[in-house]
């Protein structure tokens, strides 16, 4: 055997391993971090004003980040790998566009405030359905370049959804609530939303992680994996389930945050090679880790306003998504 | 034994494979060849069980194919498409793992995995290429490398789609000395090709293709003689004694050939006064 495999397994676990790392500084970080700096000494002394600005404000919004991010990052690897283009992400097919749509929905017909399930729900619904209608339409083919067309169509059709149903909407507050959704945000949550949304990424994740196998059999382009006894159908089933449930309730307590998905595999291939199954585990910490760094800078960044990290994502996402492309046209010429 | 039994295949209404009886040996190289467009990939596909034929089934010792399960016929039947894609930058040894993917359990690889992996390495000559980038390496090592995946998972037949296009003369010898190896060990193999010459000297067994049905099938001399020949690709050729085997030696185009009128007017062959 001349690259014993064992070896390899290794140095994906300390990848592994090194992305846990950062995510326990970073949570830290986001702990103590913001308008109001807590020092870690104060961290836990009853009485403290500021004890209640770390439990009621930043733990539901440390969490949050945690699992969101990680949704988008598993989410985006599981796409990557799925299409064979490291172009794909929720945001940028408009998968999470999707679910934001399913989610505002539910304000223009006035349910959402019935049943704490229900907008969670149609935005899970959403996703699915937004990464079957991008199946169904790039075909069994799959080309990388109609899945992303399909995507961007997809996505402003869903953008412009979503614009029109809280215009249409009675809401006062409709101009600012278009931005939410659009632009995410993780400010101002509650322990609820966490409980909201943590379940169903959990679940998403796991079925997520589920798929590589098929993924790396993907490699071969889809008649190969199907030589090797992969059930597309069964596939698709799954990525449209599992990034329905993460993408859907990442977005319902969120909003869309695009770029998290496209970065994140990007950057992990650098480390663990280009094998899809081995991207999923890191890209998820990844994920966490990236959208818990981008809200800490969000926070502590002067201003009168706090902006948006959904904002903050797609001014950084968007520069990296052109030079991802530039590379990748090099590498195909 | 792999078996079709009157397969029928219809694109656009058009029978590609059209009543196709077929017994292929164990133990034995047979070629399909045929003129472009004569449904030998479509055939290629039906045999490996990832097309499902209109009318007629394959079996696989005696057992219709479609009553296999995905993984199992996976595991019994090894192909290799005409045209490879090769998505992601692994290295050999990685992607010649994706061939035990039918046998994977639950938790990975198992020592059995690895060492089939390692075998079809050692076979196909490309142990020393093990850590390199697949999509840097040359025809001629990708064409190894692509054998090397569908021989670790250790599949009773290799159906291989032209498995040799692209590769120069060297390159295509190594490459059918391995299937031949598989074949030895008792394995079945099922190539297509297109060089004619180098299916007679290569192929124990010569199934010849034209528009969707089997118009010959034998030792490769007999199966490719004059008669079928024109018929099938429209050549007026003969075979003559080259030495190292049998060498075709094409005379011309015969007019009666299938679509020869328009490939008359611009075959691959005319000189285009413009170019």
């Amino acid at each position: 055997m001349t690259s014993p495999p064992v070896l390899r397994d290794w140095r994906l676990a300390r990848l592994d391993l090194g992305l846990l790392a950062l995510l326990i500084l970073l949570s830290t970080l986001s702990l103590i971090a913001g308008r109001v700096w807590v020092p870690l000494n104060h961290i836990g002394v009853a009485g403290d004003p500021r004890w209640l600005i770390i439990t009621e404000l930043r733990v539901p919004r440390t969490l949050l980040a945690l699992a969101v991010g990680a949704a988008l990052g598993l989410s985006g690897a599981t796409l990557q790998g799925y299409t064979r283009n490291p172009l794909a992400d929720p945001g940028v097919l408009g998968v999470s566009a999707m679910a934001a749509l399913g989610a505002v929905l539910t304000l223009y017909l006035n349910i959402a405030y019935d049943n704490v399930w229900i907008l969670p729900a149609f935005a899970m619904g959403g996703a699915g359905i937004g990464v079957l209608t991008l199946v169904l339409i790039a075909g069994p083919a799959g080309e990388a370049v109609s899945f992303l067309l399909a995507g961007v169509i997809l996505s402003t059709i869903a953008s412009a959804g979503v614009a029109l149903a809280l215009t249409l909407s009675p809401n006062p507050w409709a101009a600012s609530e278009i931005m939410t959704w659009l632009m995410g945000t993780l400010a101002d949550r509650s322990i609820v939303d966490v409980e909201t949304a943590a379940p169903f990424i959990l679940i998403g994740g796991a079925i997520l992680l589920g798929t590589g196998r098929a993924l790396d059999a993907l490699t071969l382009g889809e008649t190969g994996a199907r030589a090797l006894g992969v059930s597309l159908r069964r596939t698709q089933g799954m990525i449209a389930v599992g990034v329905g449930l993460a993408c859907g309730a990442a977005v319902a307590v969120s909003g869309v945050i695009g770029f998290v998905g496209l970065i994140v595999p990007h950057l992990v291939r650098r480390m663990a090679g280009e094998r899809p199954s081995r991207l999923l585990i890191p890209s998820a910490l990844a994920g966490a880790d990236l959208l818990l760094a981008a809200d800490i800078l969000v926070r502590v960044t002067p201003g009168a306003n706090e902006v948006h990290v959904g904002v903050a994502m797609a001014a950084l996402g968007a520069p990296f998504f052109l030079a991802l492309l530039i590379s990748l046209r090099r590498r195909l010429a | 034994m792999l078996t079709a039994q009157g397969l029928t295949v219809r694109i656009d209404g058009r029978a590609v494979v059209d009543a196709v009886d077929l017994t292929l040996q164990p133990g034995e190289v047979t070629a399909i060849v045929g003129p472009n467009g004569a449904g030998k990939s479509t055939l290629m596909g039906c045999l490996a069980g990832l097309r499902r034929p209109e009318r007629g089934e394959v079996r696989l010792a005696d057992k219709p194919l479609s009553s296999l399960g995905d993984r199992e016929r996976a595991q019994r039947l090894g192909y290799l498409p005409q045209t490879p894609e090769i998505a992601w930058r692994l290295d050999v040894q990685t992607f010649v793992r994706l061939g035990r993917t039918a046998h994977r359990g639950v938790f990975g690889e198992t020592a059995l995995d690895a060492e089939a992996v390692a075998h079809a390495l050692e076979t196909t000559q490309m142990a020393a290429f093990a850590r390199r980038d697949i999509t840097t390496l040359s025809g001629g090592e990708r064409a190894r490398a692509l054998i090397a995946r569908a021989l670790a998972g250790e599949p009773d037949w290799l159906l291989a789609d032209e498995p040799l296009s692209g590769l120069d003369p060297a390159h295509q010898l190594d490459a059918t000395e391995i299937l031949r190896g598989f074949a030895k060990a008792g394995g079945g193999v099922v190539v297509t090709l297109h060089d004619l010459s180098f299916a007679a000297r290569t192929a124990d067994r010569i199934v010849v293709l034209a528009e969707g049905r089997i118009i010959a099938d034998g030792a490769p001399v007999q199966a490719l003689n004059p008669e079928v020949l024109k018929y099938a690709y429209g050549l007026e050729a003969r075979w003559i004694d080259g030495g190292g085997g049998p060498l075709l030696d094409i005379l011309g185009r015969h007019a009666r050939g299938p679509d020869s009128m328009d490939t008359h007017a611009k075959g691959p062959n005319a000189i285009d006064p413009h170019a």
